[in-house]
């Protein structure tokens, strides 16, 4: 996966970073298979790795597939995302350690799900209870934001068009 | 790619698979990984899929653009409908015990219906991004 991810940074030809970058999310989907994450998995293999490569190759397609050399390389930038970069790393520290029984979010609400969802809902993938029922609301939300995304690109792609018809 | 033989035949072959894996995935939820999410990103798939094959004029004629469009907003009228569906049995917003005389049946009746939701409008948002692009493209060309 590191191998990839330099490469992404280093490849100046967009459409192998595409590629490459599809090869990214098959990693990381067999990475989150073993943590477990199923659910996040299957959606990392066909939104990271297929839906999203396609659609880049797409836009590829129609604005060409190098990327133009920086004229000067400006040092603020690098420094902030440098600082930032580290702060980011600093604060995974204060993190509860990977898998630790103790940590806040096994003792919250989640044993009360992982317990609760067979007989209060009936659905034995607890993935699904949760986000279908428990976090009603929540998914709810995310669907309308996939409906807004939808709808903004609806809208700006379909005045493009009109604007070069008049052309 | 469209006198491609070989690729041809392998979506001809690998299609209906993959549909019938989306539908897979969208039931098969409640028990194995899966739900609404993916099994609209998998469906939306098969048919980009299609159209890289055999181009964008077949896919438009296959799932036509207005079914499309109405598939974005038609997922999340589901949802919310599935939410209204409650009130109106006596519960709270998108309180699924009301929907059935046994509440484990109420949550699951509610929960197939909610991912049936979510399922249309990811798979009409994927496939209309998609004709968006892909149509611009031919534009370019003509």
């Amino acid at each position: 996966m590191m191998v990839a991810a330099l490469a992404i940074v280093l490849q100046r030809n967009l459409f192998s970073v595409v590629v490459l970058s599809g090869l990214y999310s098959f990693l990381m989907a067999t990475v989150l298979v073993a943590l477990d994450a199923v659910d996040v998995a299957m959606t990392e293999a066909s939104v990271g790795a297929g839906v999203s490569t396609v659609l880049l190759l797409g836009a590829l397609y129609l604005c060409g597939g190098e990327e133009t050399k920086p004229l000067r390389r400006p040092p603020l930038p690098f420094l902030a995302a440098m600082v930032i970069g580290g702060l980011i790393v600093y604060g995974t520290l204060g993190l509860p350690a990977f898998s630790d029984p103790s940590a806040p979010i096994h003792t919250h609400v989640v044993p009360e799900y992982l317990e609760g969802a067979m007989e209060e809902t009936g659905v034995p993938n607890v993935v699904t209870a949760v986000l279908a029922s428990y976090r009603g609301y929540d998914t709810l939300g995310e669907t309308t934001v996939v409906f807004t995304a939808g709808a903004g690109v609806i809208a700006l792609l379909r005045r493009r068009r009109k604007n070069g018809d008049k052309r | 790619m469209k006198r491609d033989l070989v690729l041809r035949v392998v979506g001809k072959l690998l299609i209906p698979f993959m549909l019938l894996f989306a539908l897979y995935v969208q039931f098969h939820g409640d028990f194995g990984p899966g739900g609404g999410f993916q099994a609209g990103v998998i469906g939306a798939a098969a048919v980009i899929f299609y159209a890289l094959i055999y181009g964008l004029p077949a896919a438009r004629s296959l799932v036509p653009e207005r079914i499309v469009e109405s598939m974005v907003a038609a997922g999340v009228l589901i949802y919310a409908s599935v939410g209204v569906a409650g009130i109106l049995l006596g519960g709270n917003y998108l309180d699924y015990f009301v929907l059935s005389p046994d509440p484990a049946h109420g949550q699951e009746r509610g929960i197939f219906w909610v991912e049936v939701g979510v399922a249309v409008t990811v798979s009409g948002v994927m496939l209309k991004i998609f004709y968006m692009f892909a149509g611009r493209g031919r534009d370019l060309d003509a």
